[in-house]
């Protein structure tokens, strides 16, 4: 797009206060009630309009890309970032920068009213203008909301995937969530590091929180079992449920080489049997 | 050409990997531990890798060649020591060496010779 000898500086800088007026109500008619508050609203959109008009002043209506517009976009993004937080939908937080169409709109139709092409134009560029500032706000607005997802995605690997020692040489690694190869891979180091530090001699792999094991999970496991096989650890899988066992035996995976168990506590007992160890209640005799 | 010394411990031979196999040593390696099993009518081979940082699948399968090896000869053969890093590796490349026994240490690995051949972690060598 070219520069524009607009009016639209002119406008803006004659009607300012009137504009504005007519904006923040055009937006408390249109918003829900619980979405923002007036206050917030109305300074935001002071803020705003501050600086959209300082900006249009520069002559720059093609591109907001340019550091004419420097200012309003840091602004805007400020206020997704916060829309993100306060959990806004994307609608609420765009219909904020379009809702200025319509008073402007209205401006430049008593302005330059008798020129239809002058007003085809003029409106033309303030579309333009808007819908570029708009979905700058939204883009920002999905990055806050990926940026999110990707945080709480690293934090889930880093926070499920725990090696517990139970007792001297046992070792118990409780797996909750799906296993895909990102997570065996560190689920394997995890328990290969901890058997070195540990020293331990068996490793109790409960997969009570899986929720489904199909034959990529189980050669994940099979995988695990595998490399702490080497490192001189037996492992035991406890924790199937026995619509996971119908699920295996269906799927054909062959589990003949582990030593599977129900649960945890049954594994714990084979496990200390191994160790040498017992344990009994102190009454029992 | 430098060879991988093997040690006589009484009825054991401890082998201790501790440069990096290149696949000439690792076949010397081979012929030197069948040599020495049969001349020392050897019951238990304890090889350590601790010091082994890098494998590939050759490697990975000569280890389990010379376990399975020294088995036909009448010999237990323990790994021990193997790196978090390599166990991972090997299981990648599909080489999880089924029948080789493993153990986390030298001392482990001893323990676990010692109770194969006479039934007590603690018996007399």
């Amino acid at each position: 797009m070219t520069k524009v000898a607009s009016r639209l500086p002119d406008i803006l800088k004659r009607h300012d206060a009137a504009i504005l007026k007519e904006w923040v109500n055009e937006q408390l008619s249109v918003s829900r009630p619980e979405a923002m508050k007036e206050s917030a609203l109305r300074e935001h959109a002071q803020r705003f309009f501050g600086l959209f008009r300082d900006a249009v002043q520069s002559g720059e209506l093609g591109d907001v890309s340019g550091p004419a517009w420097a200012a309003v976009r840091e602004m805007l993004g400020e206020l997704s970032q916060s829309c993100t937080t306060l959990g806004y939908t994307p609608t609420e937080t765009a219909t904020f920068v379009l809702s200025l169409k319509q008073p402007l709109f209205t401006r430049l139709r008593q302005e330059v009213g008798r020129d239809a092409e002058a007003l085809a134009d003029e409106t033309w560029a303030v579309t333009g203008l808007l819908d570029q500032l708009g979905l700058y706000t939204t883009e920002v607005f999905l990055k806050g909301r990926e940026d999110l997802i990707r945080r709480q995605q690293q934090d889930m690997m880093e926070l499920s995937t725990p090696v517990v020692q139970l007792w001297d040489n046992v070792l118990a690694l409780p797996l909750i969530g799906t296993l895909d190869s990102a997570r065996t891979q560190i689920v394997m180091e995890n328990l290969l590091h901890k058997i070195v530090e540990t020293g331990a001699a068996i490793a109790i792999i409960d997969i009570t929180g899986v929720p489904t094991v199909d034959t990529l999970v189980a050669q994940h496991l099979l995988k695990t079992v595998a490399a702490a096989r080497l490192m001189g650890a037996d492992c035991i899988i406890s924790g199937i449920r026995p619509q996971i066992a119908q699920t295996i035996v269906h799927l054909g995976v062959e589990l003949a080489n582990v030593v599977t168990k129900a649960t945890l506590a049954d594994a714990f007992q084979i496990a200390l049997q191994k160790t040498g160890a017992s344990i009994g209640k102190a009454t029992a005799r | 050409m430098d060879r991988i010394p093997i040690l006589r411990m009484s009825e054991f031979l401890l082998v201790t990997i501790q440069v990096d196999m290149h696949d000439r040593l690792a076949m010397a390696l081979q012929e030197d531990l069948t040599d020495q099993i049969v001349r020392h009518r050897s019951h238990g081979v304890l090889i350590d890798i601790s010091t082994l940082e890098v494998v590939d699948s050759f490697i990975g399968r000569m280890i389990g060649n010379i376990a399975g090896m020294s088995r036909i000869l009448d010999a237990e053969t323990v790994v021990v020591g193997m790196r978090p890093a390599v166990a991972i590796t090997l299981v990648e490349l599909g080489l999880s060496l089924p029948g080789v026994r493993t153990a986390l240490d030298v001392d482990k690995g001893m323990q676990l010779l010692r109770t194969s051949l006479h039934g007590t972690s603690n018996g007399a060598s």
